[in-house]
């Protein structure tokens, strides 16, 4: 018999913390079949987050260190600079790469370090139960916005792959989702053309991944992916941002 | 080999150079620069990485990601730089990451002013960021001593796996003196062992490293803890530094570290030449406090001065060696202001022949 799904050598063969639903899972085996593919598994170097994602490295079977919260992309530029040669990534929730990581990440690209970024956009802190992230949706209740983010209050959603597609030192940035199974493929190409440009020199690769958080977003797995097409993806497009 | 002038803060970078640092990052402050402006073309030409970062809090986690692939690596900075560089430090000592980082100390608190001071004692001996850690604490008086102290602070960092701290002071940052550049093993190894077998360099032919201090299960955290304070208790014995000068027969001993201790020698000079009976007494490391080596001096001697840069903090610590078996006195500035000579002699003298005036007692 010819098997035809298994589960990447990458991951690890153990169960996650993630709630039902969740994108991260679906990223982080994205993340895993990409580097089997590529055969770089043991080049790979990645940076967790602080968020619902900081134990990814109980998942990922390749070497990672943590980072304190927001300053990802420095641990991974440290890394790289000293190991030219091996694939460093870091991995960054809304919070940690839009909020109190956003020197880092400009500057990061701006500098045009050849790293690749994954950034998970849900739109909220999932990890301290659901707080207003800088991406939540205009009038999204939260745990800080109750009534529903007000502009007048909290200022609108922050499109940070946009502004960072403005800095000279990018090179590729792709708004994609893991809503259904069409877009899981296409967040799989897009993780890899991240990757495969790191792999060839050609500068500062960023993925956004529209992820759905339905424990906080008070929705069923299955509505949750239904609006991040029905809301999400009319604020934050997807495709191509930037590539050059 | 002759000898060079260079100022404190660019022989800390040619030393951490010759101890094989490459990997450097750092962001504008007064009154450290030199050292980041020398870094930035001697990094280059010794093969290394030199970042001009964005915030202090960049360049510490710059160094922590560059620290965790295995490198040799530094940042430097002054008092208000230093407390951004807290976060990253904490982070570091709990990963049990090797680092430099060198605060020359300007006067404080907040943006203070870029005169010299010593004000971050507390910070710099205590921990400084939050949880249960120590950083090793060097204190060099001279740049000749900062150019052997800085190839030991790697040394140390690497055989600790901690992250160790140069603290010196704007004068000591900007001042020139002769300099001999030479490779010292000044910990007494020939080659430090600089394998790092839990190093991030990609899993090839082993299990994959993870660096974190993220210990969410039962007991683990305290179990890290527990490994630290093991640690650190074999650095209290080990590694305490420290000169002494005249103590042997002194009735008074000074107590004073950095540039200050330079004002003290000169004013025990004087004062011995009024036949008075002082010595002095400079811890070379400030954490580990060279405890046990002060406390025998409280047997011999008759009352302790502590003289520093602020308002008093180095003062504790000297309290807690001597055990209120001898009067601690303190003499010192705040805010950017130095002691002179002139008042550090008249302090001795005030001790030793007092008149009626009133003593300030620590």
């Amino acid at each position: 018999m010819k098997k035809v799904f298994e589960r990447p050598s990458s991951l690890r063969d153990v169960p996650t913390h993630y709630c039902s639903g969740c994108g991260h899972s679906i990223a982080h085996r994205l993340i895993c079949e990409v580097i089997d593919e590529l055969g770089i598994r043991e080049d790979v170097i990645a940076v967790c987050p602080v968020g619902c994602a900081v134990i990814a490295y109980e998942y990922w079977d390749f070497d990672c260190s943590e980072a304190p919260h927001g300053r990802t992309p420095c641990v991974a530029t440290g890394i790289k600079r000293v190991h030219p040669d091996k694939i460093v990534f870091s991995y960054q929730g809304d919070g940690d790469l839009a909020a109190i990581g956003t020197a880092e990440i400009i500057h990061t690209a701006n500098r045009g370090e050849n790293i690749t970024v994954f950034f998970i956009n849900n739109g909220v802190y999932g990890m301290t139960n659901g707080q207003m992230a800088p991406t939540t949706l205009i009038g999204q209740k939260t745990s800080t916005s109750i009534h529903g983010r007000d502009i007048t209050r909290d200022g609108y959603p922050m499109k940070i792959s946009e502004l960072l597609s403005q800095l000279p030192g990018t090179k590729y940035i792709e708004r994609v989702s893991v809503d259904n199974p069409a877009n899981v493929l296409k967040t799989k190409a897009a993780i890899k053309k991240a990757l495969k440009n790191q792999m060839e020199g050609k500068g500062f690769s960023l993925v956004e991944i529209l992820s759905p958080c339905p424990t906080y977003w008070g929705l069923s797995p299955k509505d949750a992916c239904r609006r991040i097409e029905d809301e999400m993806t009319k604020y934050f497009p997807l495709g191509v941002i930037k590539d050059i | 080999m002759a000898k060079i002038m260079m100022c404190g803060n660019e022989v800390i970078g040619e030393a951490a150079v010759h101890a094989g640092c490459t990997f450097y990052a750092g962001y504008p402050i007064t009154p450290q620069n030199e050292l980041t402006h020398y870094m930035s073309f001697r990094m280059q030409e010794a093969g290394g990485t030199f970042i001009q970062a964005e915030s202090e809090l960049a360049a510490i986690n710059l160094v922590l990601g560059a620290s965790a692939a295995g490198a040799r690596a530094m940042t430097s900075s002054s008092s208000p730089g230093i407390s951004l560089k807290q976060e990253g430090i904490s982070y570091m000592a709990a990963c049990q990451l090797p680092a430099v980082i060198v605060n020359m100390m300007r006067g404080g608190p907040g943006l203070g002013n870029i005169a010299p001071s010593q004000a971050d004692y507390f910070q710099a001996t205590r921990g400084g960021g939050h949880g249960d850690y120590r950083t090793i604490v060097l204190a060099p008086s001279t740049v000749e001593e900062a150019w052997n102290l800085t190839q030991l602070a790697f040394d140390l960092a690497d055989e600790y796996r901690n992250p160790v701290m140069i603290l010196g002071d704007g004068i000591l940052g900007q001042m020139m003196e002769p300099v001999e550049v030479v490779r010292r093993h000044v910990h007494g190894k020939s080659a430090v062992n600089t394998h790092k077998p839990w190093a991030l360099t990609g899993c090839k032919g082993r299990r994959p490293n993870v660096v974190r201090s993220l210990f969410l299960g039962e007991g683990e955290l305290e179990e890290l803890n527990r490994i630290m304070q093991m640690k650190y208790n074999k650095i209290k014995s080990k590694e305490p530094r420290l000169e002494s000068l005249y103590t042997e027969d002194s009735d008074l001993v000074v107590v004073a570290y950095g540039t200050t201790s330079r004002i003290v020698r000169s004013a025990i000079s004087k004062a011995r030449h009024e036949h008075l009976h002082v010595g002095m007494f400079r811890p070379i490391t400030l954490w580990p406090f060279p405890e046990a080596q002060l406390q025998k001096l409280a047997k011999k001697s008759k009352a302790f001065l502590v003289v520093e840069m602020s308002a008093g903090q180095m003062v504790d610590d000297v309290k807690l060696s001597i055990l209120g078996q001898r009067p601690i006195h303190f003499h010192g500035r705040a805010g950017g202001g130095v002691p002179t000579e002139e008042a550090i002699v008249e302090a001795i003298r005030d001790i030793l022949k007092p008149r009626s005036k009133k003593r300030v007692y620590a």
